[in-house]
């Protein structure tokens, strides 16, 4: 029952893992490729960590396996807005059949400044913000 | 070597070697870290299956710090990016 459980969460795993490389090759641009790998991949490590859980079964390995399935959830949402706000600020092409970019309208990519539609204009004075 | 970890790790050498497809193709840096920390999560799995096949706990250590480099090395490669490296080549 143990070695059954332990199989399909190995073999689960290893299928996210091998979609997450199928997106990676297969998907247009770099945000959807990132799509795929982060939570593809993390959920892969996830199950694999468990299978090796379950198969020691000895407290000090269940530890170690869950480390390192909380440090990889922990930092891969981390590591994915870094490299995708690097990406978007040197200027990496989306995909051609991209719907809605909202950033574009709000970012100056020459003075690297990000608009709200909130700042003081030019004579200093603060717009009415609807509070009579 | 039960067949269930031989399939498992057929097929995630199969994604590695996709992945490197792509680190090779990509058009540009990010894409080609995108690909390098696909890599390094792949790599933690195939060293927890190693260890499972070698029955050897002591491989988990392994994982653990093969994750901590791939975390580390995209931030590396994040801010060599947006500190003006190379966008395009």
């Amino acid at each position: 029952m143990i070695e059954l459980l332990e199989a399909s969460l190995l073999l689960t795993g290893t299928a996210f893992m091998l979609v997450a490389a199928l997106g990676v090759i297969r998907l247009p641009d770099l945000l959807t490729r990132m799509h795929a790998t982060t939570k593809a991949a993390t959920l892969g490590i996830t199950l694999i960590m468990l299978g090796v859980a379950l198969h020691f079964g000895q407290a000090t390995v269940v530890a170690r396996a869950l480390g390192v399935v909380i440090f990889v959830m922990l930092t891969a949402p981390v590591a994915a807005h870094v490299i995708g706000r690097a990406g978007y600020f040197v200027g990496t092409r989306l995909w051609s059949g991209t719907l809605k970019d909202e950033l574009r309208p709000h970012y100056d990519p020459l003075t690297h400044r990000l608009h709200s539609g909130l700042e003081e204009d030019e004579e200093g004075g603060r717009r009415p913000r609807g509070d009579g | 070597m039960t067949p269930v970890l031989s399939i498992c790790l057929l097929a995630l050498t199969a994604g590695l070697g996709l992945a490197l497809v792509r680190l090779v193709r990509g058009p540009s840096l990010p894409d080609r870290v995108v690909a390098l920390e696909l890599f390094s999560t792949m790599v933690v799995g195939i060293i927890g299956i190693v260890a499972i096949a070698a029955e050897d706990v002591l491989l988990l250590d392994v994982a653990i710090v093969m994750a901590l480099m791939g975390f580390m090395a995209t931030i590396g490669f994040a801010r060599f990016v947006e500190r003006g490296g190379q966008g395009d080549d």
